[in-house]
């Protein structure tokens, strides 16, 4: 590459990593700031703002339905997903690859058109249980996820060691378990922690679903910032931010960070 | 939908062989229609229908309506708007990762990476704060000197297209990148010994090389961001309404589902076309790329 190209890469990403940063980096001060403003530079220094974190129920309770419903869609997604990679790869279905892409299609389709087909579908089967509705629809929206990364891992994987294991006596659920699942458990862990995030994160999906008594975080994130925004949200967001952070560092240390670029 | 209809018929072939590994895909399929398919089916369904059975008064409303027309326009012109400022930003952005050396590259991803994991709503209410009145991005002008006072900011359209762009750009960046990363830098290299110039080395060669990346970048981050609703609903509200906005105010505060559900359909069109048209490029790509090389 010339000079002039090298340089114009450089300053696209340096502007566009600072550009990434700075809404993320910024909310940090702003949590412990003294005032109930958002002013920059912020003023003083206090820790109020997170005491009052643990003092808002609504918040907690939204935190806690938020991962429950984040783990369990995960683990349904997680199962189910593998199963039918495993078909893809091994089954030789015609059309196999039209399965693969209806399963990760609905992260390309709008997340407000998937919440109000459910609604209207769970409701008219007389589902109006905000719990177990928001449940369902989150398996959809984790299951692209499994499928892009486990389908990746096992194309990867040499399925005669399944059946050398099946010869040497282990049933087909025992082999698929003692061989497949220790070989391809990065693929599992990046797509869980991805499919894990977009669950926890979702708003779109989840705004049709959810009533007065079952918030997910998001919901309540947003309703907060519309009705009293205060630097309490600072501090959530930055808790959540460094959770966030020690996530990734986690997967880094088991998995590789560029291996979960293949979303 | 059209693949999930095609895909109940097809497993038989594979049961007839005794091939049970097949069956393992029924859980997903199964699930996945009942909950995800059928449901889409039923809102394209109730979409056209009236108060006297079949009926596109739906549809008739929203595109015999100034107003509506607009909406759309709205849309798709915030996805084009921020699809472009996505590549142009993210294009070379990715060339800059791919030709980093070592742990350097490493660092790099993780800050382009880190972005996207972290919640769209933490980073829009950063970005709200930034350029607040009393925000990081006036306190900045002001120190520079380059501004007397306060400017106004927050609810105007450049800063919805800047807030759009922050939460997309990584959709762009991570696709060039990944493809960037396998190209082979003799590729240029030889091209300069033939006498390609550097423009011509990169026009002929790279450019059309990177392009599986490109087209899925751009193909995600424009149906992502015609279809975005929380930015555009924290950034400016009701000054720019979007499809998204429009028919959550259906649903929520109209009790209008006729106009939501034929609004939905069209988004899903748009997002379905998008789909469609950028899978179609790729195995284009993919065809021109084997045949050549």
């Amino acid at each position: 590459m010339t000079r002039l190209g090298v340089a114009t890469c450089w300053t696209a990403l340096v502007v566009a990593i600072l550009f990434l940063m700075a809404p993320i980096i910024v909310i940090i001060p702003v949590s412990f700031n003294e005032g109930s403003v958002f002013r920059f530079p912020p003023v003083g220094f206090s820790l109020k703002w997170y005491e009052r974190i643990r003092n808002i129920d609504a918040i907690l309770s939204a935190l806690a339905l938020s991962a429950q419903i984040a783990a369990l869609s995960t683990a349904t997604a997680l199962v189910l997903g593998t199963l039918a990679a495993i078909a893809i790869v091994r089954g030789r279905i015609p059309g196999g690859e039209a399965i693969a892409t209806f399963l990760a299609s609905p992260l390309m389709l709008p997340g407000l058109v998937l919440g109000i087909g459910m609604l209207q579908a769970f409701r008219a089967i007389g589902l109006f249980d905000a719990w177990a509705s928001l449940l369902l629809a989150h398996v959809v929206v984790t299951m692209p996820f499994i499928m892009r990364t486990v389908l990746a891992s096992l194309s990867l994987f040499d399925f005669a060691m399944v059946d050398a294991a099946r010869t040497l006596g282990c049933s087909y659920p025992a082999a698929l378990w003692k061989v497949l699942v220790p070989n391809i458990l990065p693929g599992f862990i990046s797509g869980a922690l991805f499919a894990f995030i977009a669950s926890f994160d979702n708003y779109p999906v989840s705004m049709f679903l959810t009533d007065v008594r079952n918030k997910t975080l998001p919901i309540q994130l947003l309703n907060t910032i519309e009705m009293s925004p205060d630097p309490t949200l600072a501090a959530l967001s930055t808790v959540l931010i460094v959770l966030t952070i020690l996530a990734l560092v986690l997967c880094d240390r088991l998995v590789g960070l560029r291996r979960m670029a293949s979303i | 939908m059209t693949a999930a209809a095609a895909t109940l018929s097809l497993p038989a072939p594979a049961w007839r062989r005794g091939d049970m590994t097949a069956m393992l895909a029924l859980p997903a399929m199964g699930y996945m229609l009942v909950v995800f398919a059928v449901p889409l089916a039923l809102l394209l369904w109730s979409s056209m229908r009236g108060e006297a059975g079949f009926s596109l008064a739906g549809y008739a409303r929203i595109l015999g309506d100034d107003y509506y027309r607009q909406v759309i326009w709205n849309s798709l012109s915030l996805g084009l708007i921020t699809t472009a400022g996505c590549a142009i930003l993210g294009y070379p952005a990715a060339f800059a990762i791919a030709r980093a050396r070592g742990y350097w590259q490493v660092v790099l991803f993780a800050l382009v990476f880190l972005p996207l994991t972290v919640s769209i709503i933490v980073k829009t209410f950063g970005w709200a704060i930034m350029l607040r009145r009393d925000g990081l991005v006036n306190f900045a002008l002001l120190g520079l000197g380059l501004a007397d006072r306060p400017q106004r900011m927050l609810f105007t359209p450049e800063s919805l297209y800047a807030g759009m762009i922050n939460v997309f750009l990584p959709f762009m960046i991570l696709p060039c990148y990944s493809v960037v990363r396998m190209l082979d830098p003799r590729l240029t290299e030889a091209a300069a010994t033939l006498g390609a110039s550097a423009w011509h080395a990169f026009s002929r060669v790279t450019f059309p090389l990177s392009l599986p990346g490109l087209v899925a970048g751009i193909g995600i981050v424009f149906s992502l961001s015609c279809a975005a609703y929380v930015t555009p609903s924290l950034l400016i509200g009701e000054r720019y309404m979007t499809m998204s906005q429009v028919m959550a105010k259906a649903y929520l505060n109209l009790r209008d589902w006729q106009l939501g559900s034929a609004m939905a359909a069209i988004l899903l069109a748009v997002a379905v076309l998008v789909v469609l048209a950028t899978s179609w490029l790729q195995r284009r790509l993919a065809r021109r790329g084997g045949s050549s090389s």
